[in-house]
């Protein structure tokens, strides 16, 4: 038998068993999954992204199929912040579920507001971390999410931050549809993101041939699935190798975006990614979370390493090797 | 609203062992036993395609043309497929033997009624596909069942032969007039429902057809149930891209997954006026719409 590895992390005072996580919006809330797997065998299950209000979502067709891949303009469909807080996270927390709340807002105050009825809930201690989703591209504004900027993104970052207890992290969810995604990860740390989630879904769009019209409703989507991993993999070793070089404060990165496999995974720790969520593969195979732990584990041990953590960020060089 | 189980849902290896081409289509069986075991008509599985490394990641839905008890190898499950697109043609494509991951049984099944009252089932197309297996099940509860079975076209329509043996009485419409009677489903149903005097009809097949038969249900004083046909990604609850507007019990509109909360719908329940041209609008009376707005 091979030995143990030790597949636990600690992101930012987040301690995790595992590095697996749901992607937001790619799991609902926990009850749908959970007739497929235990969804407290999670490092963390990452929730929807909640506002402070119930929101329909947009029309249909919301999704359009693409290589390795689909186009999605859900329009963040959900119950609002209250209601979230009474029924979705109450559960979760009663299936033992390490939960990652993912918030958002139309303002910079409204991503606060949220933040403040998350804090009083009565499942707060379910809590383990917020992840800051300033980069859907499911919004009015489109191309302008919060996330484009750096500035705007400081201030939803701090607003958060404060109104959170110290010992929840908040991780701020970027897009990489921005020129330097290294400044924007710098300014939300200054203005304190204990950590970074990368990447968002990338702004995009497909024409329906037949009607000669956008497919999707609400015209262009987010793109995601396998065909963005390398770009998720370019994204995360950028912003490591700036930190790496002193640009920006080292902070835990939790990678997203195409991941399928184990070897997936993989590449997103090697370039730098302490946790990985697992998003449009669960539509392919529900229990894909789970089944990438189990594959990446695998690949560590047959590799030789003794602890998750020594595999991040491996494939930058090392100041020996420079 | 809420999904109606939380049990486990199987997601098993199923074994293709039989691909018939019936008419435009194809019928697939595949051993599945767990499938079989839990499956209710109206319900439907979920296939991947593509094999393992498949770029076409998207789970394909098909509604469950009937469970039969297995031969050797265990209970299997059918489907009826028409190949569209790539997804459904690799399916099609198929030969025995040949494995296809299947998730199921999904979703709220047609609902039955406690009394054996008179029904009618309306088929479009190959949405006629789970209606024999319903109508089997409701005549067993002793309701007389009538099969209205229409398509474009005499090749696109599916089981006229087993209606025969599922159904008390059968009427065929075609678009062309190449089998019985040349029209809609809507030109002979309200004859149909009052020579039977239903009280309940189900339905499967497009979008537009369901509008009519619910609105001609209502007509003549009959519940509609109607299996509905909307894009899924994932057909499990979580991406939520199959929603449609639904009136609850409580007169809120809300944008209802259906996949979970359905497929089988009352008629009467859908905003169907906010369907239009390939389309369907947010009502703004829907709950979380005012939300959306600047949006």
């Amino acid at each position: 038998m091979s030995p143990v590895i030790d597949m636990s992390v600690d992101l930012a005072g987040m301690r995790l068993p595992n590095p697996l996580m749901t992607a937001s919006g790619c799991a609902a809330n926990g009850r749908e999954l959970s007739r497929f797997f235990d969804i407290a065998e999670l490092g963390a299950f990452v929730t929807k992204t909640v506002l402070a209000q119930p929101r329909s979502g947009r029309g249909t067709p919301r999704m359009a199929e693409t290589p390795s891949g689909m186009l999605n303009s859900i329009g963040l469909q959900g119950p609002g912040i209250t209601e979230f807080t009474l029924r979705d996270l109450v559960w979760l927390k009663s299936a033992g579920a390490r939960v990652l709340v993912s918030i958002a807002g139309n303002t910079a105050g409204e991503f606060a507001d949220v933040a403040a009825v998350l804090r009083e809930s009565p499942a707060f201690d379910a809590v383990v971390g917020v992840e800051v989703n300033i980069s859907c591209p499911n919004v009015a504004n489109r191309g302008l999410v919060f996330a484009c900027d750096p500035l705007s993104s400081a201030k939803v970052i701090a607003l958060v931050r404060e109104t959170l207890p110290r010992g929840i992290p908040v991780f701020a969810k970027l897009s990489p549809d921005v020129t330097d995604i290294a400044e924007i990860a710098g300014a939300c740390e200054t203005a304190g993101a204990d950590g970074l989630t990368m990447i968002n879904t990338l702004l995009a769009m497909v024409i329906d041939t037949d009607l000669l019209r956008p497919q999707v409703g609400g015209v262009t989507g987010g793109l995601s699935g396998p065909a963005i991993r390398p770009v998720a993999v370019r994204a995360i070793w950028q912003v490591r190798a700036a930190m790496i070089e002193g640009r920006i404060p080292v902070v835990p990165i939790i990678g997203v975006g195409g991941v399928r496999t184990g070897d997936d995974a993989l590449q997103l720790v090697a370039a730098g990614a302490s946790a990985i969520q697992v998003g449009t593969a669960t539509f392919n195979d529900p229990a894909a979370p789970l089944r990438v732990n189990r594959e990446l584990t695998a690949a560590l041990q047959e590799k030789g390493f003794a602890r998750f953590t020594d595999a991040v960020g491996i494939a930058h060089p090392r100041p020996d090797q420079q | 609203m809420r999904p109606a189980t939380r049990e486990r849902v199987p997601q098993v290896c199923g074994e293709l062992v039989a691909n018939r081409r019936v008419g435009a289509y194809h019928q697939l069986t595949f051993v599945a036993a767990e499938v079989a075991a839990l499956a209710r008509p109206g319900q439907f599985v979920a296939l991947a395609v593509g094999g393992d490394t498949s770029a076409t990641l998207l789970r394909r839905c098909f509604s469950i043309h009937k469970v039969s008890p297995g031969e050797t190898n265990g209970d299997t499950v059918e489907i009826v497929v028409a190949a569209k697109g790539p997804g459904t043609a690799w399916l099609t494509d198929l030969r025995t033997p040949a494995e296809v991951s299947i998730i199921g049984p999904l979703g709220r099944g047609f609902p039955l009624p406690t009394e054996p009252v008179p029904c009618v089932l309306v088929g479009g197309g190959y949405g006629s596909a789970p209606l024999f297996w319903l109508a089997e099940v409701l005549r067993e509860r002793g309701c007389h069942v009538e099969l209205v079975l229409g398509a474009a076209t005499r090749d696109q329509l599916f089981g006229v032969g087993q209606a025969r043996r599922a159904a008390d009485g059968v009427t065929v419409t075609t678009d062309d007039g190449s089998m019985g009677t040349k029209g809609w489903v809507s030109l002979v149903l309200p004859d149909v429902i009052r020579r039977s005097r239903a009280d309940v009809v189900y339905g499967c097949g497009p979008m537009s057809m369901l509008r009519a038969v619910t609105e001609i249900a209502a007509t003549e004083g009959a519940v509609a149930q109607v299996a509905v046909e909307e894009s899924m990604a994932c057909g499990i609850g979580v991406c939520m891209t199959c929603v449609m507007p639904v009136t609850g019990r409580d007169g809120v509109t809300r944008m209802a997954r259906s996949c979970v909360e359905g497929p089988v719908f009352r008629g009467d329940r859908i905003r169907w006026e906010a369907f239009d041209d390939g389309r369907c609008q947010v009502p703004g009376d829907a709950y979380g719409a005012q939300a959306m707005v600047g949006h």
